[in-house]
């Protein structure tokens, strides 16, 4: 078991979400780092969509209860376990007693620590993901406070330290600014009814993520990208990476705690590949979209399946020379 | 461009794909979206078919290498589909309109050109349908409103709107199951239970009920 002592903002249990709900207006729910939190899981040896911690404000503060291995990854942050750092993206050993400390995030947006056989709540409706709009899932459907005590499927066997390359570095994008999140969007369903010019604006504008920006969408703020004509949709579906107009023509990315409909216009979506830079740009960052062809933005989600099986193959070979030694 | 005949079908993502009707917001249009989402449901590598307002969501399990053939078979079930005629259960709701939680009830009335009593009459009087859930954990968009009373959504969305309100966003409806953000404007609310994961079925409502508002309270 572990003990949460200090927490600051709205974190929560979080695996890889709830994917098959919709038809009952249930969200996706989840990591936004999915690479991350797979990353974590990987280095553990557990199933990819085990739940772990989403920490989206520092300081945070935890004590281990036993003996158990536990992974940081996610946003590059200052921790600390019984006076050992710990690096970005690295699986350590906790001792019982010792009290983890996750002090300033240097960079990034959300940290992700995993535990070795997971975190283990109970499934509902399919996932361990915190459902917080209908306040069920994770730990018990809201966020984590000092004093929960959140029960782990752990073995104590003891387990090497080990650091992978963060995502960041390895699926870097080539040129870009390093002030910038530069995001990959496929069009979506109203983009024709924008004029050129506009649509130039969109992809040619830095949009500074507001305040008003969370699990629930990044609300982004520009110049105003405006339809031709007003267009008011019927409630249709809408997935976590849509990026929707309203009136106001400043962007709004869903996120995964998004509504599962909608009826404002939809300029583009996020691909899969990088919504998790999404999840990981900060608040006031700027982002910038890039234009990608559907045949492009399947590639990419296979070059971030390349990056995970790597990680997968590598920890694998370090846990079969440990084992041969 | 595609013929205002023929329904429109766009990507959202790599993830997920919309398909939407041609024709008019009404009963019949909606349940051979209703038939056409029972059908692909089934498909190969799609998860979910989901029915939206006389459009489908479909989210992928994988997506499709090549989505024109997903696009012809859709074009191909959108012109088979019967109408899907669901005998679903009728359910009573009472509702306090305006008030605190319907707080827009008047800007609706001015909106509209009507007193607060018409929108009221005109809100409470049609048997709705529920066409489809969505948005939040078991809110149903109804089909059935008099379009007398449409109102635009709102210019920016609400970070926070009450749970059980009844809203209007354009010529739509419906009552929220719980709070959260919100782009309509309410009109009353009502206390009943829509959702609980525990049960075997967690939404209270499915496509095919029907719904009857009734008038409990009026406050101005």
């Amino acid at each position: 078991m572990i003990e949460i002592l200090s927490v600051t903002g709205p974190a929560s249990v979080q695996d890889l979400g709830r994917l098959d709900q919709y038809r009952f207006g249930v969200g996706t729910s989840g990591a936004m780092d999915d690479v991350a939190l797979r990353a974590g899981n990987i280095l553990l040896g557990n199933d990819e969509n085990a739940a772990g911690l989403e920490i989206p404000m520092m300081p945070f503060k935890l004590r281990f209860d036993r003996d158990m291995a536990f992974a940081l990854t996610g946003a590059d942050v200052d921790a600390e376990i019984a006076g050992r750092v710990i690096p970005p993206w690295w699986r350590s050993h906790a001792g019982a007693g010792d009290i983890l400390t996750i002090k300033a995030m240097a960079r990034g947006a959300r940290s992700y620590l995993a535990f070795s056989g997971g975190i283990d709540v109970p499934m509902v409706l399919g996932s361990r993901s915190t459902q917080f709009r209908g306040e069920f899932g994770g730990w018990h459907g809201r966020p984590l406070q000092p004093g929960d005590v959140l029960p782990c499927t752990a073995s104590t066997a003891t387990i090497g330290e080990l650091g992978v390359e963060p995502a960041e570095v390895t699926l870097a994008r080539p040129n870009a600014d390093p002030d910038e999140t530069l995001v990959r969007v496929v069009v979506a369903g109203e983009y024709d009814g924008f004029d050129a010019a506009t649509q130039e604006l969109f992809w040619s504008s830095s949009w500074k993520i507001t305040p008003q920006s969370n699990r629930y969408g990044y609300r982004l703020q520009g110049p105003a990208v405006k339809p031709s004509m007003p267009i008011e949709k019927r409630s249709h579906g809408i997935v976590p990476g849509v990026i929707q107009i309203p009136p106001n023509g400043q962007p709004i990315i869903q996120m995964r705690d998004a509504q599962t409909s909608g009826g404002y216009p939809k300029i583009a979506a996020v691909i899969r590949a990088d919504l998790w830079r999404v999840g990981q740009a900060r608040l006031g960052r700027m982002l910038r979209f890039e234009q990608t062809a559907y045949a492009d933005a399947l590639a990419a989600e296979a070059e971030m399946s390349a990056y995970l099986d790597r990680l997968r193959a590598n920890v694998g070979l370090v846990e079969e020379t440990r084992t041969c030694r | 461009m595609t013929a205002p005949d023929r329904p429109r079908i766009s990507l959202l993502g790599t993830s997920a794909l919309l398909f939407e009707a041609p024709g008019a917001f009404d009963l019949p249009h909606q349940r051979r979206i209703w038939a056409l989402a029972a059908t692909a449901s089934k498909w190969p590598g799609i998860r979910e078919a989901i029915p939206g307002i006389t459009n489908m969501m479909l989210t992928f399990e994988t997506p499709p290498r090549e989505v024109d053939t997903l696009i012809a078979a859709l074009n191909d079930g959108w012109d088979a589909a019967e109408g899907l005629a669901i005998g679903g259960r009728e359910i009573r709701l009472p509702v306090t309109y305006g008030g605190a939680i319907g707080s827009q009830l008047q800007s609706v009335a001015e909106h509209c050109g009507l007193s607060i009593d018409d929108v009221v009459a005109i809100h409470a009087a049609p048997l709705y349908t529920v066409f489809a859930l969505g948005s939040h954990p078991g809110y149903c968009y109804l089909g059935g409103m008099d379009p007398r009373i449409t109102m635009p959504r709102r210019q920016t969305p609400l970070q926070r709107s009450a749970g059980g309100s009844v809203s209007i966003g354009g010529s739509q409806t419906g009552v929220s199951a719980s709070p959260g953000p919100s782009g309509w404007h309410a009109i009353g609310h009502t206390t009943w239970t829509f959702f609980d994961p525990s049960w075997p079925t967690p939404a209270a409502l499915a496509p095919g009920d029907t719904i009857r508002f009734e008038i409990e309270q009026v406050i101005r």
